[in-house]
């Protein structure tokens, strides 16, 4: 069996696994996280919300489809590490063009495979996510965990910046054109905090022509130009120091219908003047359940966060969540909090009542994941098309 | 939307006996969903009349009828219990048939029952084939290209349209029976003449092909307010065209990309709203073609089915129990998920690990009958394995299945044809062929293309080879820590990297303790480690943490049967599930060992932790070192622990009970004959023979008729019953060829006897007799497939009390410690010992369900430490011996043959055990148990019409008292001439037809027009050629009774008179054990000390 080099990879508490590199060489640093997620590493791996993260999956067996040109979330993969219990040698698909290990040496990403990755689950679980590093040069544990102690944490640090695109351009380019059978077609201003490819198809699904932003774009630019919403994008990174990203959100607020998805929820929150707090160890996975309190209905849901609006942010409510809608007082007027996570209770979506907004914690966009709540970018056509 | 307050008595329908296609799954699922919905405060009537299950257990009901599952007796339940509800979805195809019939009979609106969970219409989409697609095409969602046909004209036209080869099905039918794939318009015209009598609506599914595709099913529940979730994937390796449950299946899916999986997700959500299922589980089926990826919806099932067992198995999440949650009004996000005791049950299990399934079949039961995997099921059971990856669950999947050297890899040396073209037709050893055509040096791509078998998984083979090529040939000494662990790590059996070592078993167990190479325990959770599970829910692999912290009370574990096959079914986990009870409730910590996804005991509530994983000497091992258990009970779950008594003594293990060597003993033919001539017990004359001339000298000594048979089987595998030395020869090499390293034994053979079975249980001292059954069929007939009654029907008290005495004196001289199984026969008023087996018996569930004394928790608590006189203290057994013999009903059980599942099989009962499962009749009057155990086994009797009549000359005399009282009854007589002129003679009205070879029509024509109403047949010469050969098969296909003993004749004739006086009114188990008690005055338990004393000296 071709093995890869021996590996190491540590946590900051000292924890060690031993295993076989596997794509590049060399050695990464981030915040180790777990991803309980049994399909789609592609789009895992591509998605820039896991930037500055070293992403473990759950699921023993990774990368037995391969990798293709079309199931990437982004255009190069961004997760600073994976760590896998097996990464398949062999790319078995029709779709299939790269194998998993070639993925990674040519994004020059390493990773590290044969590791107890449920022993890692469960130490993330209990003592949350930790700095971790991956090496397959460092293999002495006490140099590589001092390392680790030296390279800055998560919270507080703004990492849209490091994955945004530099210049605005039209998604057509990248998904083909809104679809001009729905009526009217609207004008979207998206803005890439880290932006996910299929919520861009999505949007064009739902007969948006989308112009992508970058993250530092102001507020006044996007207002100039009449358009007839705003998407806020997922991202990485602690929203509370993704400050522009909530500059920008107060000052669209009111004015122009806004959709926000992850980050972009989070960064809507602060801007209605609520808050955010890094979560113990997250949501990661296409398991989710979530209670839309408008419907009662349960969704399954895909989920990617670190951090989460908290719900006793705005100080007293109003109703009981479960019971009726949960509505805050906020400077934009009456917020509804809409969304909720069945297995830990964590607020899941918001929907201003006095101005036209809305935002979801979770991916409707899936990719990966279940499909279920892919009605909310109708929602959001519904926003624009009754401002 | 909480719990319905309009339900208040529900009626839930069991599957009945257990056959291929419908085996012990059932009991799990029903036996779940009863607990939840008494616990629920519902008032609970179920109605199943398979005594081995545990949901017929008296405390799984409010009142429990062992009845009929057909509309007739249902009704008289309904009648009786009035149940506002029922629920229909637990009970396989089965309980769902039986349920659409009384629904579209209009009986359930008239009687005010609404069924749970799926209505008449939705399941009549789902089912019906032609229906089915129409609902599908309707929805949008892909389906096969297909059409219906009624005649075999329209099934040619049909097939011309779509272009062969085409697949066949029957609509309504379960398990995929009468189904085929045909490749030109004659075998089509063929198969379709079967498929058309198999479907109970005359109407076949003529399909496109999708051989070569890959196959996967979705487990899908749905909630009353349209929350739908996925349970569980599963990707079948072997493409399509081999039946999903003759499949090696693997959860979750390994091979596609999300979004084909999500895709596939969409449609199967689509799927259970168009069909209409209200709530519930459905388990979907969908093809992928592997070269574009186009994706087709092939099957759906709107209830718990065999492949929801295994979702629940391989995720923690039990379906059933939801569903039936579910059916009564709660919402997904209204139950909790009971393994992380926290978040709800609305939610998809993600595992971080690889379920492994493996079906076990038995196709040496069947020789006539081609041994291929088709789309007709034939497996008779399936074990499951669990591991951190693939490689490592297939290797404990192999070791989990008990089929000698399928943990040793692929088959050696010989090979009639090139393997690549073997590979071609799908068989058992299926992967073992992968992995010889890769050591033959074939590629991945050219094994995957030639199989069938997609790349990724051949792929794996391959790197279990290359890791055998690493070990082979070097001395066990020379290999690493480091080698060894990852020698494990992609699951070698320690047998096999012996083998490859040259070195056993024990060496490598030996040397792995040296370089401390051992699995951990990881934990089934349902979240990938993201929630803490509270379940104790285990499996062994090797890596570095283990998660399983010590339990607080004693421990005793449970070694359970491993997979179900013939001989070693459902009765013995019925066994293993009520020692789990038993020491729950006595303050031990219960540990089951068991590898079947099927049953109750691997149901993560039944024990105090529950290990799922082989029943092998290395896994077994390695959770006793964990566990550090008291003890260890191996007398419960059949042969398949009985076997690993030795190795857990030798490696320091307590086994609980009788000790290994006094099973030995009892096993011993030439020792235990010596031993009964020492008690003064009677038994037949035997030796032994290592080749045929040893063999014709024993025959010639004990004299013929003989019984031949291998050393150390259960269920009578290679048996057979020989009249002279002609035929000597031919099963002596069978019986030599079962069990090659053992003598043949040969008994001389008491023809004409009755036969008797006792279940009872001893405590060193005291034994408690369960009851004494006597068989229906003579001698010489599987007691696994023979009939037999409680109370005896025709023996004296003072031949039961003889055979109780001969029970105590045995039992005591062996020293059993907990059950002890005796077979008898009775002739000429002597009694024989036959058989004893210090073990459970396939018949401690009937005993216990007949007699309301449960003997496997009684055993249990011998194992423990009880004597039977606290038992009888306490209530637990009666204080009174001969309690069956008082009891004022008959209860009779009636075995359940798959020969319809085997085209060409020969359905003579004989000495080696064929049956899949049982059923029992229960009544007042004795005639009418018969009937309903005759009616419960399928072999519904007549009422009136015709009955074709064909005797051996042995037989011929003793036919003419039942031929005359059948034509008493009314029925019209057919004979072939011998038979003919006899009954001719004895006055006897009857029209003689023709043989095969004498002409059309012949009998068989008759049978095939269904103009025969009951076959009997007693076999004259053996063998696929004989013209009785031909009757019985085409009896079989036709589905008509057939009858091939005498006293089997006789009971027919009892059941038919029975059914004529008119239907009796049923009784619930509870009511019976109710009378039972009070006919049964307490006393003091009969101590045989003295008479064994006496005996022994």
């Amino acid at each position: 069996m071709p093995v890869g080099p021996p590996a190491l990879l540590a946590l900051e508490d000292g924890t060690v696994f031993r295993g076989r590199g596997f794509g590049a060489t060399g050695e990464a640093f981030g915040e180790a996280v777990f991803n309980t997620a049994m399909s789609g590493y592609q789009e895992v791996l591509t998605d820039p919300s896991y930037a500055g993260q070293v992403v473990a999956m759950t699921c023993p067996h990774q990368g037995n489809y391969g990798t293709n040109r079309e199931d990437a979330e982004s255009a190069q993969v961004r997760v600073a590490g994976f760590a896998v219990r097996e990464a398949s040698r062999r790319a078995s698909s029709w779709r299939g063009e790269r194998t998993l290990w070639e993925e990674l040496a040519v994004a020059g990403v390493v990773g590290i495979e044969g590791i107890d990755t449920r022993r890692l689950t469960l130490r993330l679980r209990e003592s949350g996510a930790m700095r971790c590093g991956v090496s397959t040069e460092d293999l002495d544990p006490p140099s590589l965990v001092r390392r680790i102690l030296s390279t800055p944490g998560m919270e507080g640090t703004d990492l849209a910046r490091t994955v945004t695109v530099a210049e605005p351009y039209g998604a057509g380019s990248l998904v083909g054109p809104a679809d001009g059978s729905r009526d009217p077609v609207l004008r979207v201003a998206a803005y890439d905090f880290g932006l996910k490819r299929n919520i861009l198809r999505l949007l064009a699904a739902a007969g948006c022509e989308v112009i992508v932003f970058p993250a530092r774009t102001v507020a006044a630019a996007i207002l100039a130009d009449g358009f007839d919403g705003v998407f806020l994008s997922n991202g990485p990174g602690d929203p509370a120091a993704t400050t522009y990203g909530v500059d920008a959100a107060r000052e669209l607020l009111g004015k122009v219908p806004v959709f926000g998805i992850c980050l972009g929820h989070q960064l809507l929150g602060l801007a209605l003047d609520g808050r955010t707090y890094k979560m113990k160890f997250g949501h990661r996975g296409a398991n989710q359940p979530v209670r839309d309190l408008a419907t009662g209905r349960v969704e399954v849901t895909s989920h990617n966060h670190g951090f989460a609006v908290d719900p006793e942010g705005w100080g007293s409510r109003t109703a009981e969540r479960d019971d009726e809608r949960a509505i805050v007082r906020t400077p934009f007027g009456r917020v509804a909090l809409t969304h909720w996570n069945l297995n830990d209770g964590t607020l899941e979506g918001l929907r201003c009542l006095d101005v036209p907004a809305l935002s979801v914690q979770y991916h409707p966009e899936a990719a990966p994941g279940p499909h279920d709540s892919r009605h909310l970018f109708e929602e959001f056509r519904e926003l624009m098309v009754h401002a | 939307m909480p719990k319905r307050t309009d339900v208040h008595r529900i009626l839930v329908i069991g599957s009945g006996p257990i056959v291929i296609g419908q085996a012990c799954e059932f009991d799990y699922s029903g036996t779940q969903a009863c607990a939840v919905l008494r616990r629920e405060g519902y008032h609970v009537s179920l109605v199943n009349p398979n005594p081995a299950t545990i949901m017929t257990d008296p405390e799984f009901a409010d009142a429990t009828y062992l009845e009929p599952l057909t509309q007739e007796s249902m009704l008289s339940v309904i009648e009786r219990e009035r149940p506002d509800s029922m629920l229909p979805t637990m009970g396989g195809q089965t309980g769902l048939n039986v349920a659409v019939e009384l629904a579209e009979s209009g009986e359930l609106d008239r009687l005010g029952v609404r069924l749970l969970g799926a209505s008449p219409e939705a399941i009549h989409r789902a089912e019906d084939r032609s229906g089915f697609h129409r609902t599908m095409v309707d929805a949008g969602l892909p389906v096969p290209r297909s059409g219906t046909a009624r005649s075999v004209d329209e099934a040619m036209r049909v097939a011309g349209f779509i272009g062969y080869p085409v697949i066949v099905r029957p609509s309504f039918m379960l398990g995929g029976g009468g189904s085929g794939f045909v490749t030109d318009p004659a075998s089509l015209a063929e198969l379709v003449v079967r498929s058309l009598a198999a479907s109970p609506a005359t109407e076949v599914l003529v399909e496109e092909s999708l051989a070569g595709w890959k196959e996967f099913e979705l487990e899908v529940m749905r909630d009353g307010a349209d929350n739908a979730v996925v349970i569980c994937s599963i990707e079948n390796l072997d493409p399509m065209g081999v039946h999903t449950g003759d499949s090696i299946t693997v959860a979750p899916q390994q091979t596609l990309t999300d979004r084909e999986y999500q895709d596939m997700r969409d449609a199967a959500l689509a799927c259970i709203r168009a069909i209409g299922v209200e709530t519930g589980g459905s388990n979907i089926q969908f093809a992928v073609s592997p070269r574009d990826g186009r994706m087709v919806l092939i099957e759906m099932n709107p209830r718990v089915s065999r492949s929801s067992a295994l979702a629940s198995k391989a995720t923690g999440f039990p379906i059933a129990k939801v569903a039936a949650l579910l059916a009564v009004g709660y919402r997904l996000d209204e139950i909790t998920n009971d393994i992380t005791g926290q978040t709800p049950a609305a939610f998809e299990p993600t595992l971080d690990y690889v379920v492994v399934k493996v079906p076990r079949f038995a196709f040496e039961k069947f020789p006539e009958t081609d041994p291929v995997l088709t789309s007709t099921m034939k497996s008779v059971g399936e074990v499951m394995a669990i591991g951190r990856t693939f490689k490592e669950a297939l290797g404990k999947a192999w070791r989990s299945v008990e089929r000698s050297g399928f943990d040793l890899g692929p088959v050696t040396g010989r090979s009639d044809q090139p393997v690549l073209l073997s590979l071609g037709i799908p068989a058992e050893r299926q992967l073992h062929l992968v992995e010889a055509a890769l050591a033959a040096g074939h590629s991945v791509e050219e094994v995957a293309g030639a199989s069938g078998v997609d790349p990724w998984f051949v792929d794996q083979i391959a790197q279990v080879l290359e890791e055998t090529r690493a070990l082979h040939g070097r001395a066990l000494d020379s290999i690493s820590h480091v080698e060894l662990r990852e020698a494990k790590r992609v699951g070698l059996s320690d047998a096999r990297i012996g083998w490859l070592t040259g070195s056993t078993e024990l060496g490598v167990r030996r040397r792995r303790d040296e370089l401390a190479v051992a699995p951990v325990f990881k934990t089934v959770d349902t979240c990938g480690g993201e929630f803490p599970a509270v379940t104790p829910y285990h499996y062994s692999t090797y890596e570095e943490e283990d998660e399983v912290g010590p339990a607080a009370r004693p421990r005793i574990v449970i070694l359970g049967a491993g997979p179900n096959r013939i001989g070693q079914g459902i009765e013995f986990d019925y066994a293993c599930v009520h020692a789990a009870y038993a020491l729950r409730d006595s303050g031990f910590e219960a540990v089951m060992v068991n590898s079947n996804p099927e049953t109750v005991s691997t149901d993560y509530d039944t024990s105090g932790r529950l290990y799922f994983e082989p029943v092998s000497a290395e896994d077994v091992l390695a959770v006793c070192r964990k566990e550090r258990p008291i003890g260890v009970i191996v007398q419960l779950g059949g042969q398949t622990p009985l076997k690993l008594a030795h190795v857990l003594e030798a490696e320091g293990f307590t086994v609980l009970g009788t000790r290994p060597e006094a099973i030995d003993l009892a096993e011993d033919r030439g020792k235990f004959a010596a031993l009964c001539s020492e008690l003064g017990i009677s038994a037949p004359p035997h030796g032994e023979a290592r080749d045929l001339g040893e063999a014709r000298g024993v025959a010639a000594r004990v004299g013929y008729p003989v019984v031949v048979r291998p050393s150390y089987v259960l269920g009578g595998r290679a048996m057979e019953i020989v009249y002279g030395e002609d035929e000597l020869e031919r099963f002596v090499r069978t019986a030599a060829d079962a069990s090659p390293d053992h003598p043949v034994l040969i008994d001389r053979f008491l023809e004409g006897a009755i036969e008797v079975d006792v279940d009872a249980v001893a405590d060193g001292a005291d034994v408690f007799v369960g009851a004494v059954m006597e068989h229906i069929e003579e001698a010489g007939v599987h007691s696994g497939d023979s009939s037999c009654a409680i109370p005896p029907p025709t023996l004296s008290d003072e031949e039961l009390d003889e055979v109780e005495r001969i029970t105590a004196v045995l039992a005591r001289r062996l020293g059993v410690r907990g059950l002890m199984n005796l077979q008898l026969a009775v002739k000429d008023e002597r009694i024989w010992v036959l058989e004893a087996n210090p073990r459970a018996s396939r018949t401690v569930p009937f005993v216990s369900k007949v007699t309301g004394v449960p003997l496997a928790k009684a055993a249990t608590m011998v194992l423990a430490g009880r004597t039977l006189a606290e038992l009888a203290a306490n209530g637990l057994i009666p204080s009174e011996p001969g309690h069956y013999r008082r009891l004022p009903y008959t209860s009779v059980k009636a075995a359940v043959l798959p020969f319809g599942r085997f085209p060409g099989a020969d359905s003579v009962l004989g000495p080696e055990m064929r049956s899949t499962g049982e059923v029992m009749g229960v009544d007042r009057d004795p005639g009418m148990a018969l009937a309903k155990a005759l009616v419960a086994s399928g072999a519904a009797l007549p009422r009136e019409g015709t009955v074709f009549v064909s005797v051996s000359n042995r037989d011929k005399r003793a036919i003419l008292f039942p031929a005359k009282r059948l034509a008493d009854m009314g029925f019209r007589l057919l004979a072939t001439k011998g038979t003919a002129g006899v009954l001719r003679r004895a006055g006897i009205e009857v029209t003689k037809v023709d043989k095969v070879s004498e002409g059309t029509p012949s009998v068989i024509d008759m049978i095939e027009e269904g103009r025969v109403d009951l076959v009997i047949n007693t076999p004259f010469g053996r063998g696929p050629r004989t013209d009785g050969y031909h009757i019985r098969t085409a009896a079989w296909q036709a589905g008509i009774p057939c009858v091939t003993t005498l006293p089997g004749v006789l009971a027919a004739i009892r059941g038919i008179e029975a059914l004529g006086e008119g239907p009796t009114e049923p009784r619930s188990l509870q009511e019976y054990h109710a009378l039972a008690r009070d006919s049964s005055p307490a006393r003091a338990v009969l101590d045989l000390r003295a008479e064994a004393e006496v005996a022994t000296t």
